[in-house]
């Protein structure tokens, strides 16, 4: 098992710290596991992406330059990465915010209107949780309850109220996908 | 000890405290930034000191002062930062004070940018400050080397009284893995009856002098003999490499750092088309590993060796000194910070092997 995934979006939409939870929930589940951040000039609101490998195996490369899955959680993200997907792969679109779609016939295209959904729960900044939770509904490389300590870890028992929410928001959007 | 997800620069500040590291001088400079943070949370826990100091130059000269006295202590920077260095590091080299500096490279040159880069080997390797003197360099390819460097990083400048360059790309410090940090809870420290920690007048201990200033030649003569015999024990004991697949490969690719891992990858591209290619990746970049990569490119099945770099052309050097014309050294890369893909590095090999 190898998932090479890129993660890109606006700075601001917790793309890295999606990646993080990646990272971190593979890591607890015994496999192998990179993150590599984009960093530079083009965080101070512009795009961020990372690269999240997991792997049964020792990973090579940590650097993903043909994605298994690509997340895209801005328009800017679709079209640069689009090209780069590997067939077969899939391709998660923000569709709340990316209004073009999918050009590519071998990916499988999925889209979550993940600004939407977080409405619904009440609370914006969980956008992020719902695009992850869709892609773990179809990747199912980690558990759910799994992203759910990695997060806990992150947040903190003094920040552990907000682990229902995020819980619903991982369930919303793995549901989107169905 | 469980494994943690660390992002490298924490994990390399986390890594020296464990190996007694107890001071650290230092100035801002992205990529690197996360190790003075990580320093200033952690080393007043452990009774250290961390001190940002007013420029490059005084941290250096901190570091001078610190390891004079006998203490563990490091500095970090990068590559503009290091150039910055370069007068204090010569000076620790003649004075044979130990210390390490972490140089998590950007591209260059003068201030370039702040993605990863190797343009620095020729600096790190060569020289970087004036005179005649080695660093023993060492350069990681993923966070858990990195962390078991540190502790070897201390212990070779105690065991040579020298400063230890850690030469890693930003890649290195900005990338998060899963580490095993070694907790050392029993380290004892060696002696260092040479340090100067203060004279007593009539006291037992003679008075400790650290100086890089020779002013007769027969002195400084003496100084060049001691440092070169001691360097010709590090180049006979010190040498560290990997090789990966080169047994019966038809080509080796060779590279240092992350690149190597992205070779790595290539190779597994190339395997699953039929084209057996190797690694060779030298870890002390000085000592240079160099009959370990002569033996790896001078065998039989291989036809040709690829040197892969961020940078224009530096380690490739000292691979054809190594390989000394038995085989031919292609050379792959660009100045800067542009990392070659694993896939642009197979149809490199695929191009050669077309001929």
């Amino acid at each position: 098992m190898v998932e090479r995934n890129l993660f890109a979006g606006f700075g601001g939409q917790g793309v890295l710290l999606m990646g993080q939870l990646l990272a971190q929930a593979g890591m607890m589940e015994g496999k192998n596991t990179t993150w590599v951040p984009s960093y530079g000039p083009e965080m101070r609101g512009g795009t961020a992406n990372c690269s999240v490998t997991l792997s049964d195996q020792e990973i090579d490369s940590p650097l993903v330059t043909v994605p298994t899955a690509l997340v895209a959680m801005n328009r800017p993200s679709l079209e640069k990465f689009e090209k780069t997907v590997a067939p077969g792969g899939s391709i998660f679109v923000n569709s709340s915010i990316v209004d073009i779609k999918v050009q590519r016939t071998d990916v499988n295209a999925y889209y979550v209107p993940c600004n939407e959904i977080a409405a619904e729960l009440g609370n914006d900044k969980v956008s992020n949780m719902i695009m992850l939770g869709a892609y773990l509904g179809k990747s199912k490389c980690v558990e759910i309850d799994t992203i759910l300590e990695a997060l806990l870890e992150k947040l903190g028992q003094k920040k552990a109220k907000l682990i229902p929410l995020n819980r619903e928001a991982l369930l919303k959007g793995a549901e989107c996908v169905k | 000890m469980a494994k943690k997800l660390m992002k490298g620069c924490e994990a390399i500040a986390e890594a020296a405290i464990q190996a007694g590291c107890r001071y650290f001088f230092g100035y801002p400079i992205t990529p690197q930034n996360d190790i003075p943070e990580y320093m200033s949370l952690r080393l007043p826990q452990v009774g250290g000191c961390f001190l940002q100091a007013e420029s490059e130059l005084a941290a250096i000269n901190m570091v001078y002062g610190a390891g004079g006295a006998g203490a563990r202590v490091m500095t970090s920077s990068s590559s503009p930062g290091i150039s910055l260095k370069q007068e204090g590091i010569s000076t620790c080299a003649a004075a044979e004070i130990p210390c390490v500096v972490v140089n998590m490279m950007r591209g260059g040159p003068g201030l370039g940018n702040i993605q990863a880069s190797q343009g620095d080997y020729f600096q790190a390797v060569k020289g970087g400050g004036h005179g005649d003197y080695h660093l023993i360099v060492y350069a990681p390819s993923s966070i858990q080397e990195a962390c078991d460097m540190m502790q070897k990083a201390f212990d070779v400048a105690d065991q040579y009284r020298t400063p230890v360059m850690i030469l890693a790309d930003g890649l290195i410090g900005q990338m998060m893995e899963p580490v095993e940090l070694k907790t050392n809870p029993d380290l004892v420290l060696p002696e260092k009856p040479w340090a100067a920690t203060g004279y007593t007048p009539g006291g037992k201990k003679p008075r400790s002098v650290l100086n890089s200033l020779y002013i007769e030649t027969e002195d400084l003569d003496q100084l060049l003999e001691r440092l070169f015999a001691r360097y010709a024990v590090i180049e006979a004991n010190e040498q560290m490499w990997e090789t990966y697949n080169t047994e019966g490969a038809e080509y080796i690719l060779c590279a240092y750092g992350t690149v190597a891992r992205v070779c790595k990858a290539a190779i597994r591209i190339l395997g699953e088309q039929g084209v057996k290619a190797g690694l060779v990746r030298p870890i002390s970049l000085w000592p240079f590993p160099s009959k370990a990569v002569h033996d790896a490119i001078v065998q039989d099945s291989v036809k040709e060796a690829l040197t892969v770099e961020v940078s224009s052309g530096q380690m490739v050097e000292d691979i054809r000194l190594a390989v000394n014309g038995e085989r031919p050294v292609q050379f792959m890369g660009k100045a800067g910070s542009y990392i070659p893909t694993a896939e642009e590095i197979a149809e490199r090999i695929l191009q050669m092997r077309r001929g």
